[in-house]
């Protein structure tokens, strides 16, 4: 069982969802920031959109077909779709919300589905409640399960756990991930959270303003994106435009130059000298030194000066402004123990391959 | 109190009632879910009673129902009798008259459920028919309750198409309010105010029942 879509819709005059990808089974994450297209997609293939050109094919059915005129409704596409609010019915119990969708089976059979599915997403003790009573990791619950008794051949999640805290999240990962592992579906999660990429998922496509612009396993994808929204989304907080010094091909490395003056070794990349580059660091991989660092592998050591250090949670945000400003995760321990304070001088180590190279002139030329 | 006039009133308000519910769920949802272009027509005829006045429409509908008019020849070709002056004329007239009281609660009410509800039933593999039944109705219970309330008590209480379309045949066409007239037009005040305090008291309780309906804090607590 395997998705591919071809996905051509003109949502707007100038937005164009334009995509082509294949989805095999287990989970694959469908990441952009708000506005990329994710939504829609799932929505054009649950049959809720209609698509203005493509192919649509779940398995062997094809679902959508604007060359052959196929459209298959919704409701004989047999998947099952968890929107973002949910769409529990409020007027049914759990019970009846879970047996909706079983319409056609005998009861006997039906009773079967929902007690099994019921215990094996921890909501038996719901059944007869209604949607209104229970606490939103169990609404989570009850719709996942209703999307899922009625045996799909694909399943569309649409950011269905962002509301929820972490331990809840991770838990019902875990019951979708055994569910799975029985079925064997393609399951696509759309996501704008680079951490549940990380956590949740198998393969991640990556969109932007509605094309798909990387596809593969979450850690190639977000390690080395290759578009800067998408460097920021995958939680690169620095990113800088930079001019190409000289390369070291023997060391795979070059040098380059940052605004304000500062140089940084990168990774090499086809540019030469001169060219205009973008690098990306994330905040947690950059180290700080309260004094001149000696006898380190990294390559780069940039001397600053400490702006502002904030807390968020169980870590600090330090902003050291080295020329241009660098964001620095660090914990509140280290802060403490390093005393650092507005003003400070500070060193930042940075490692060669910490740094990204996530735009080159060069190519685009 | 002329109790023939009651009666015939509040048998006149029931038939009404009913056949508006029948006519009118139909209408309320192809109007909240068509994708017509030209919707908006059907919109404004349904709607064109609350803002025409009573004895235009009542003229039209004499005109309609005079044995010269091709209605009025049909009718009386198949049921024996005239339809313009009988119970039956007022019935159809009185049909058309409180139409928009039925319809636009329960439109409005269909209109308020929301849309991804619907998207679920279908992806859950019901058909729009089971979808209307088993979603759309339940949660606009309340639109559909105010819409026959309110038809029943504003067929119970019309007086201009009644009078234009009906006349004044006791037992046949004298609704409660002609009759309030005719009391006045007697001076017999203090059998009008008798009636007259009868539909008022009728008229509060409906209206009571209505808003405590439309309120509705539990349906609402339970959407989030």
């Amino acid at each position: 069982m395997t998705l591919a879509a071809t996905i051509r819709a003109r949502l707007s005059h100038d937005f164009t969802l334009d995509v082509r990808f294949e989805a095999p089974p287990g989970v694959t994450m469908v990441f952009g920031e708000s506005g990329s297209g994710k939504t829609t997609i799932l929505r054009c293939l649950a049959g809720l959109h209609r698509p203005d050109e493509g192919r649509i094919a779940i398995g062997a059915l094809v679902a959508f077909d604007s060359g052959l005129r196929i459209d298959v409704a919704a409701r004989r596409r047999g998947l099952g779709y968890v929107s973002q609010d949910l769409a529990l019915f409020p007027h049914m119990t759990v019970a009846q919300n879970l047996q909706y969708g079983l319409a056609r089976l005998p009861a006997t059979e039906r009773r079967r589905r929902i007690g099994a599915i019921a215990a094996q997403f921890r909501i038996d003790h719901l059944l007869a409640r209604r949607p209104g009573g229970i606490s939103g990791g169990e609404r989570q619950r009850a719709a996942l399960a209703r999307a899922l008794v009625t045996d799909p051949q694909l399943l569309l999640l649409d950011e269905p756990l962002s509301a929820l805290d972490h331990v809840t999240r991770s838990r019902i990962i875990e019951d979708l991930r055994g569910w799975n592992a029985a079925h064997a579906i393609p399951v696509l999660y759309v996501t704008h959270s680079h951490r549940e990429v990380f956590a949740l998922g198998e393969r991640v496509i990556a969109l932007e303003r509605g094309r798909v612009v990387a596809e593969g396993r979450p850690q190639e994808v977000l390690d080395t994106p290759a578009h800067e929204p998408l460097a920021q989304l995958a939680g690169f907080e620095n990113v800088f435009d930079a001019t190409v010094l000289g390369a070291d091909a023997a060391n795979g490395t070059m040098r380059c130059l940052l605004p304000g003056g500062a140089e940084l070794e990168v990774p090499l990349a086809r540019a030469a000298p001169g060219a205009g580059i973008r690098i990306a660091i994330r905040a947690g991989d950059i180290l700080l030194a309260a004094g001149e660092p000696s006898g380190l592998s990294a390559r780069n050591a940039l001397r600053g000066e400490v702006r502002s250090i904030e807390r968020e949670g169980a870590a600090a945000i330090v902003m050291v402004d080295a020329g241009c400003r660098f964001q620095v995760h660090v914990t509140p321990a280290a802060v403490e123990s390093l005393g650092l304070a507005g003003g400070q001088p500070v060193w930042l180590v940075v490692k060669t391959y910490s740094c990204r190279v996530v735009w080159n002139q060069s190519r685009e030329s | 109190m002329d109790w023939q006039a009651i009666v015939l009133s509040i048998r006149l308000a029931a038939i009404v009632c009913a056949v508006l519910l029948a006519i009118g769920l139909p209408i309320a949802y192809w109007l909240t879910f068509s994708r017509w272009r030209w919707k908006f027509l059907v919109e404004a005829v349904v709607a064109l009673p609350l803002v025409l006045p009573p004895t235009v429409l009542g003229f039209y509908m004499l005109l309609a129902m005079g044995s010269r008019s091709p209605l009025g020849r049909l009718w009386e070709r198949w049921t024996g009798h005239p339809l313009a002056f009988t119970f039956d004329g007022l019935v159809i007239a009185s049909i058309l008259y409180s139409l928009p009281f039925a319809v636009q609660p329960i439109a409005a009410a269909f209109a308020q459920v929301d849309r991804g509800l619907l998207e679920a039933s279908s992806t859950l593999g019901s058909s729009r028919w089971r979808t209307a039944v088993r979603i759309v109705l339940p949660l606009s219970v309340h639109g559909i309750v105010a819409g026959v309330v309110l038809s029943f008590a504003h067929t119970l209480g019309e007086f201009g198409v009644v009078l234009m379309v009906g006349g004044n045949l006791p037992g046949q066409t004298r609704t409660v309010s002609i009759a309030i007239y005719d009391q006045v037009q007697a001076f017999r005040y203090g059998e009008a105010n008798a009636t007259a305090l009868l539909l008022l008291a009728f008229s509060f309780g409906v209206l009571s029942i209505v808003y405590a309906l439309t309120r509705r804090p539990r349906a609402i607590a339970s959407r989030t």
